[in-house]
């Protein structure tokens, strides 16, 4: 069960066999080949290469956490954890903002669940908030990710987070951009960030929902909120 | 070449070029192994110890040699000092500025240093009057004037010819006037890859719209003495190799046509 | 570099035909090389190679500043090659000097022909090269530790990028020429491909060699570059399986 998946290097050869190549697979000639140090990962229509760790480049329909770092007259200017900032234009807000009041309502330093709108040929995007569960984040913790770990933070439909959130009592929004955002008592935030960190760790290898349930169970006595 | 210069060719030149390489033809109706027309002109600048006034095609360069009397560099007390310096002056194309030497300069000013001092065009132990003390200071700067690509070669014709023509002055220091003992000729070729084409004295429109360069500089006796590959394109070995020994065979037909009688 | 005019009557090879340091003319000297040594850096590696100590930090993609250097269609790659003051015998004056802007330059030639720069417009991707001791071929021990460095990062590559030098001394064509084999010697070739192609992605030369001393000095390149290659691949998989290892503690 502690077994890693495939190694691959930049440039080595992709055995494709019946699968579409998806991620980190380029064709050059006849043959496939990684662009990234990761690990290959097959489905069942799909191969990619899953690089260790990778910048978030944006992607239009991404859920993704940001920071304000600039505030323009009708614009606020976000870092997504990304070679690239984005924007968000004060119509794609849910205020009723004035020209040149932008920062009654979202001044620096403040973060944002946001949803990628548009990515031009340049990579330079805008985001919106109007969209459900999209919104301003109050308090709580902010850590970084790979972004490249989120789908195994995620787990098969949700199981991996809905776990944690469950057993921890813990808010967490987890931006695709490898942002997540936690919010609860302190003790457990302590906890949710520590299997957080596990699980970015070990996302290459195989079993891993089980070995977090256990990991879960056995800090079971530092978790605050259980009924006895 | 500055960055911003680049992508300023049209993409219907390109293709015009491209078109014409897969017949084998360059743009300008040059063979892939055919320089253009070159003119020395020595002694153009007569306060120099030595100059020249070299033209590639419409590529122009002037070369002055300054030779002074200074101290030797402490780890070699037995040798006099070669220096060479390119300045690409803002004349010469409207994205070069004035300042300090910027990275491509650097990098032609010491690949035509290397060519000179390794190919052994002066033997710098000839330039010493008293060891540990006093020795000649070669001084080679060259001034681009006019960019039409190549500047690589034109320096270094400009190097060579303005050091063979070279005059040290030693009457303003109770010496003899004496001329600059020369020995070897070093020439260099280099060649710009253009798709899967390889052309020598690039123009600048080739230079814009290739991968990768390299220049080889070679002597009389046939050996190489400098190589420097450049931009972020490949070469493979085979191209390496030919480029090799084109340059052996071209530099042999330059000297021989164009240096011989300077 | 070769020093001109300094004595190449110096004798580099014994009497059994062996190198001053004991190598054969086509051996290498030790090489080490370890991936992720810094915390900040968004990929980083170490090399040791022969007393070539030598750290790789990267830092990027990020957005180019200023923003008019930006280029629309792609990042540009941007190696700073720098030498510690107390890295050679004498000390060096810190900052850039004519040899390490000229060293960048080709550096970041090399590794900008295996990064996949198109997907990153207008960035700039930064590699930091500080050489904290030096022992002859620093560059192209600096460029191979700096794709691994690269790949590290996460940033898409078509290939590695793996470099050596040879060259000549005593009249022998040799190879990963030692400090005093690149100061009294006759040549010098930094040299470095695309291991998965051969293709040549740095050269340089100075010195005096005939056309065959260069092909020898290829072919030795050629088997080295093999070998240092998968010293690069065994560090970069070491870096993840290691983590691998602690499972279940």
């Amino acid at each position: 069960m502690k077994r890693m998946k495939e190694i691959v290097l930049p440039g080595d050869e992709v055995r494709v066999d019946k699968l579409k190549p998806r991620q980190g697979v380029r064709k050059v000639g006849g043959t496939y080949i990684s662009t990234y140090l990761g690990v290959l990962q097959k489905s069942d229509e799909y191969i990619d290469v899953i690089p260790f760790t990778s910048p978030y480049i944006p992607r239009k329909g991404d859920r993704v956490i940001g920071k304000v770092i600039d505030v323009g007259p009708s614009m606020w200017i976000l870092d997504i954890n990304s070679p690239y900032t984005t924007l968000l234009h004060m119509n794609d807000s849910p205020w009723r903002v004035n020209s040149g009041d932008l920062k009654k309502f979202l001044y620096p330093g403040e973060w944002v669940y946001a949803k990628i709108m548009s990515v031009n040929g340049i990579k330079e995007s805008w985001i919106t908030l109007k969209d459900v569960g999209l919104r301003k984040l109050d308090g709580g913790a902010i850590i970084t990710m790979p972004y490249t770990k989120v789908p195994r933070i995620i787990g098969k439909k949700g199981n991996m987070i809905n776990m944690i959130k469950d057993t921890l009592h813990t808010r967490i929004i987890v931006g695709q951009n490898g942002l997540i955002w936690l919010d609860g008592s302190p003790e457990n935030v302590e906890i949710a960030i520590d299997t957080l960190e596990l699980i970015q760790k070990l996302a290459h290898g195989e079993g891993l929902t089980d070995y977090i349930k256990e990991y879960l169970e056995k800090r079971r006595g530092d978790i605050v909120g259980n009924s006895k | 070449m500055p960055r911003d210069e680049l992508g300023i060719l049209s993409e219907i030149k390109k293709n015009f070029i491209l078109r014409k390489l897969s017949d084998g033809v360059r743009g300008d109706g040059r063979k892939f192994d055919e320089f253009r027309e070159i003119s020395i002109q020595t002694n153009y600048v007569p306060r120099a110890a030595g100059s020249a006034m070299v033209t590639i095609g419409k590529t122009r360069i002037l070369a002055g040699v300054k030779i002074e009397i200074g101290e030797p560099f402490p780890d070699t007390p037995n040798q006099g000092v070669l220096t060479t310096n390119v300045e690409l002056l803002p004349i010469s194309f409207p994205t070069f500025e004035s300042g300090p030497p910027n990275e491509v300069s650097i990098e032609i000013s010491r690949v035509v240093d290397r060519g000179i001092r390794e190919g052994k065009t002066i033997e710098l132990k000839d330039l010493v009057i008293e060891e540990g003390k006093k020795v000649w200071i070669v001084f080679i700067d060259i001034d681009v004037l006019d960019v039409d690509g190549n500047i690589f070669d034109a320096c270094n014709l400009g190097a060579v010819a303005a050091l063979r023509t070279a005059v040290i002055p030693g009457e303003a220091h109770g010496f003899k006037d004496a001329k600059l003992p020369v020995n070897n000729t070093p020439v260099s070729v280099t060649f710009a890859k253009l798709g899967d084409w390889i052309v020598a004295d690039p123009t600048i429109e080739e230079e814009q719209m290739s991968s990768a360069r390299v220049t080889v500089t070679t002597t009389e006796d046939g050996h190489i003495r400098a190589m420097q590959k450049g931009l972020s394109g490949t070469f493979t070995w085979k191209e390496i190799e030919d480029a090799i020994n084109t340059s052996i065979r071209l530099g042999k037909e330059i000297r021989e046509k164009y240096l011989q009688g300077v | 570099m070769t020093l001109l005019g300094t004595a190449s009557d110096i004798k580099l090879i014994n009497d059994d035909g062996l190198r001053l340091d004991g190598r054969g003319f086509d051996e290498l000297r030790p090489i080490k090389i370890e991936v992720n040594v810094l915390n900040r850096a968004d990929g980083s590696a170490y090399i040791e190679w022969g007393g070539n100590k030598i750290l790789v930090g990267v830092y990027g993609p990020r957005e180019a500043y200023p923003k008019h250097s930006q280029n629309i269609n792609k990042a540009f790659v941007r190696a700073r090659y720098s030498m510690a003051a107390f890295s050679v015998d004498e000390r060096k004056r810190p900052g850039p000097d004519r040899r390490s802007i000229e060293i960048s330059k080709v550096v970041s030639e090399a590794l900008e022909s295996a990064i996949i720069v198109e997907q990153f417009p207008r960035a700039e991707i930064d590699v930091f090269i500080e050489v904290l001791q030096a022992d002859a071929g620093t560059r192209i021990a600096g460029l191979t530790a700096s794709s691994v460095a690269v790949a590290a990062a996460g940033i898409p590559m078509r290939d590695l990028v793996v470099g050596c030098t040879a060259g000549k001394a005593d009249g022998q064509v040799l190879l990963d020429l030692s400090k005093e084999e690149d100061n009294f010697g006759q040549a010098d070739i930094p040299f470095a491909i695309l291991p998965k192609t051969g293709e040549v992605v740095l050269m340089q030369m100075d010195g005096d060699l005939t056309v065959e001393e260069m092909s020898k000095a290829h072919s030795m390149l050629d088997k080295a570059l093999k070998h240092i290659y998968n010293l690069q691949r065994e560090a970069l998989s070491k870096s993840f399986t290691d983590v691998v290892a602690q499972w279940g503690e």
